[in-house]
């Protein structure tokens, strides 16, 4: 037993976690902590600008890494606007703990605090119900390491996802005596996560994989968090089996492999769209068939038999019907299931089906057509993948950058593609690099931007700089909230409203304001050049390219329809 | 608004502050459709029982079971399989009396229906009535002639029958 603060018991239980460093913000009510963490030299502490900045770059730092992400904020407005990055985290399934400062429990002029409306008191836990898998609001000094424990074990197992702290001030800042030690226990006997999968259905699985003529692999972001991308690698090999993935899926399969087809949906890679239409059988592990990726889901893959593989027991038959649910961990039941199927199989030679792969993607496959000449979208992209060694981690904004990356940047490796896919959180892809380049500080980290959600979290600019945490931004500029302006051209008659940013910052010298270096590219040439410049920075580059403005995402399933309704010239 | 089935789910959750939070707005955000639910300690000081009673389609109240037992401080969810489980529920009801014969019409309905009188007053009676809420709805219905000025029910609460138990094992 030794006598310590709240504070410092919390500090001494993330150490036991082996977190090194925190993202974020102080404020009154969380002083007790940044107390504790003074002079404290195994966890890093970074500055960020802006709490949701904090909360991006902890996923980030999460997503690169594999490990929890941990950010840090005070009470009220420091914990609202950490908020849309936890909100985040739990679409995309990233595990992050969140850490709030809270009012006192007890006060001075009454026995409590919380509840009376006091400075900067807001209801965090009340408000990240929806948006966490656990929150905890310790009340006695006693509690702090056991939620700890259980917020990195639940964070971090099962299906991956955020879980919040609330530290009132008090606790923080009473003294008592505590144990602290490594504990394996965890106290959360409502928490069994299913990480292993029923033998029966693998079997049943592998017997209808066994027979399949037409296979196809759908590889979501589980494949990801669950570090499978070998065994899924393996699985491909043994049915020669294309593998189209999820947007968040993407990196999880390398794209320059010859049975890769890319991502499917919306704006998916039409070879992938319109393979998953032909498919007899469909193996999808990791994935929660979002909307975005199914489109209409009458005509979504209407052949095939589905096997769903997810670790998340609700995920099987949300959206779907299927045939053979398997209820597991991504990496386990692919382990057992490819097992299972190499023992039922003869040896696969190429057949009809591998030759459709072959043919489709030579027709389909945007990165198979010509490279354009000038510094249009696709040109740079393509271009960038060249000048990109093989580590870099690619973060995007959200919007048209984002869906020309998923198209026309291939991601070769997993966690080397990170971005916001389910809540779709435009300013999420600088903060997350940051957050990246601190947990991979050996690769290079580029953010592939653009300039409506670049100046969302712009400010982060001067955390990187202070920080000395150089990241390259790509900012593919055109002046219009690109996206929805593409929606207005196509689907409102081209009635424009209030997508136009009219004149927007000079990029070059708004990174130059913040101590940043910048830089301008206007064709493929000086593309070049400036992203060498910026690999060999040791200060954060940004590179502004202008393009037009009327530049579409091509091609496009239009709400409502199905996959293969995918329309446009690409 | 029904549009399918009603189902009975027998929850387990840590008697914990919060932990309603967490149940209902799981209903809310996931566009549940409920329509009662009762909480109340269990065998287990610190477990808490929660009847709910839902309506909606197969894949609806498979999605409820599902999403209620991913909520950390849920321990155990379990659908009460029909015919296989006792229900009850308790209303309190006050009823208008106008003349002595609206009086003794009353007391005779309670009778039949095993309620008990409660509460006397010169206008009014407030009847306690258990039952099914098919048993609550016709004694209500009966009630409606002479006429109802407050009614209170508790929703159901219900547990396996016999051997069935839904607990957690320790």
């Amino acid at each position: 037993m030794t006598k310590m603060s709240g504070a410092k018991a919390l500090i001494e239980s993330l150490e036991q976690q082996n977190v090194e460093v925190i993202f974020g913000i102080l404020g009154g009510a969380i002083l007790p902590v940044y107390d504790a963490l003074c002079g404290n030299e195994k966890i890093r502490h970074i500055l960020a600008r802006h709490e949701q900045g904090a909360a991006h770059a902890a996923e980030g730092y999460a997503r690169a890494s594999g490990r929890v992400g941990v950010c840090l904020a005070t009470s009220g407005p420091g914990a609202t606007n950490l908020v849309t990055g936890i909100a985040n985290a739990y679409m995309d399934s990233s595990p992050m703990v969140a850490i709030t400062g809270q009012v006192p429990s007890t006060g001075v002029n009454s026995s409590y605090m919380i509840g009376r409306d006091a400075f900067q008191e807001a209801d965090i836990i009340g408000i990240t119900t929806p948006i966490t898998k656990h929150n905890y609001q310790p009340r006695t000094i006693a509690e702090i390491q056991p939620m700890v424990n259980a917020a990195f074990y639940i964070a971090s197992t099962g299906r991956q996802g955020p879980v919040l702290i609330d530290m009132p001030k008090n606790v923080q800042s009473d003294i008592a005596e505590v144990e602290l030690g490594i504990t394996d226990k965890v106290e959360a006997r409502g928490y069994r996560p299913a990480l292993e999968p029923d033998l029966a259905k693998i079997s049943e699985a592998a017997n209808l994989l066994a027979e399949a003529v037409e296979p196809l692999i759908l590889a979501g972001g589980g494949i990801i968090s669950s570090n499978a991308s070998d065994e899924l690698t393996q699985m491909s090999d043994l049915l020669i089996a294309p593998v189209a993935t999820t947007f968040m899926g993407k990196g999880a399969f390398p794209e320059c492999h010859p049975l890769s087809v890319g991502c499917i949906g919306m704006h998916g890679n039409p070879a992938a769209n319109r393979l998953i239409g032909e498919a007899d059988v469909l193996l999808a592990v990791g994935t929660r068939f979002s909307d975005r990726a199914t489109a209409n889901l009458d005509t979504f893959a209407p052949n095939a038999k589905k096997i769903h593989i997810d670790v998340d027991a609700a995920e099987i038959g949300k959206n779907i019907e299927v045939d053979v649910p398997i209820v597991g961990d991504a990496k386990v039941s692919l382990k057992l299931l490819n097992a299972a199927v190499s023992k039922k199989l003869p040896k696969m030679k190429v057949s009809a089906w591998s030759k459709r792969v072959k043919e489709a993607k030579e027709q389909l496959s945007p990165l198979l057509k010509d490279r354009p000449k000038d510094l249009v979208p696709k040109a740079l992209l393509i271009e960038l993948r060249k000048l990109l060694p093989e580590n870099t981690i690619v973060t995007t904004e959200v919007g048209q950058n984002q869906m020309w990356s998923a198209l026309y940047f291939q991601a070769l490796k997993p966690r080397t593609f990170i971005s916001s896919g389910g809540l779709g959180t435009m300013g999420f892809g600088f903060p997350a690099a940051i957050g990246a380049k601190v947990a991979c500080p050996d690769n290079p980290v580029v953010d592939i931007a653009g300039d409506g959600s670049f100046i969302m979290t712009e400010q982060e600019l001067a955390c990187s700089v202070n920080e000395k945490i150089p990241v390259t931004v790509i900012v593919l500029n055109n002046s219009v909230l690109g996206m929805v302006a593409q929606w207005q051209r196509q689907l409102y008659n081209r009635r424009y409203m209030a997508v136009n940013l009219g004149k927007t910052p000079d990029f070059v010298k708004l990174a130059e304001a913040y101590g940043a270096q910048g830089l301008r590219a206007t064709s493929i040439e000086e593309l070049q050049k400036a992203v060498k410049t910026a690999l060999k920075s040791e200060v954060t580059t940004v590179i502004d390219v202008p393009i037009g403005s009327e530049h579409d995402v091509v091609p496009f399933v239009p709400p409502g329809c199905g996959l293969p309704q995918q329309r446009g010239d690409y | 608004m029904e549009t399918g089935k009603t189902k009975i789910i027998s929850v387990l959750v840590e008697n914990k502050p919060g932990v309603l939070h967490g149940v209902s707005n799981l209903f809310r955000r996931r566009n549940f459709n409920i329509e009662s639910i009762t909480v109340g300690p269990s065998v287990h000081v610190d477990i808490s029982r929660m009847t709910i009673t839902v309506n909606g389609d197969e894949k609806t109240l498979e999605q409820v079971v599902k999403q209620l037992a991913k909520l950390i401080d849920v321990l155990k969810v379990e659908e009460l399989e029909e015919g296989h489980f006792v229900m009850r529920e308790l209303a309190l009801i006050k009823v208008k009396v106008a003349t002595p014969k609206d009086r003794s019409d009353i007391i005779n309905c309670v009778d039949v229906f095993r309620g008990r009188i409660i509460d006397v007053a010169i206008d009014s009676l407030t009847v306690e009535i258990t039952g099914t809420p098919d048993k609550l709805d016709a004694f209500l219905n009966l009630m409606q002639t002479t006429g109802v000025i407050e009614l209170a029910r508790t929703g159901i609460t219900a547990l396996a029958r016999g051997a069935k138990t839904v607990r957690v094992d320790e």
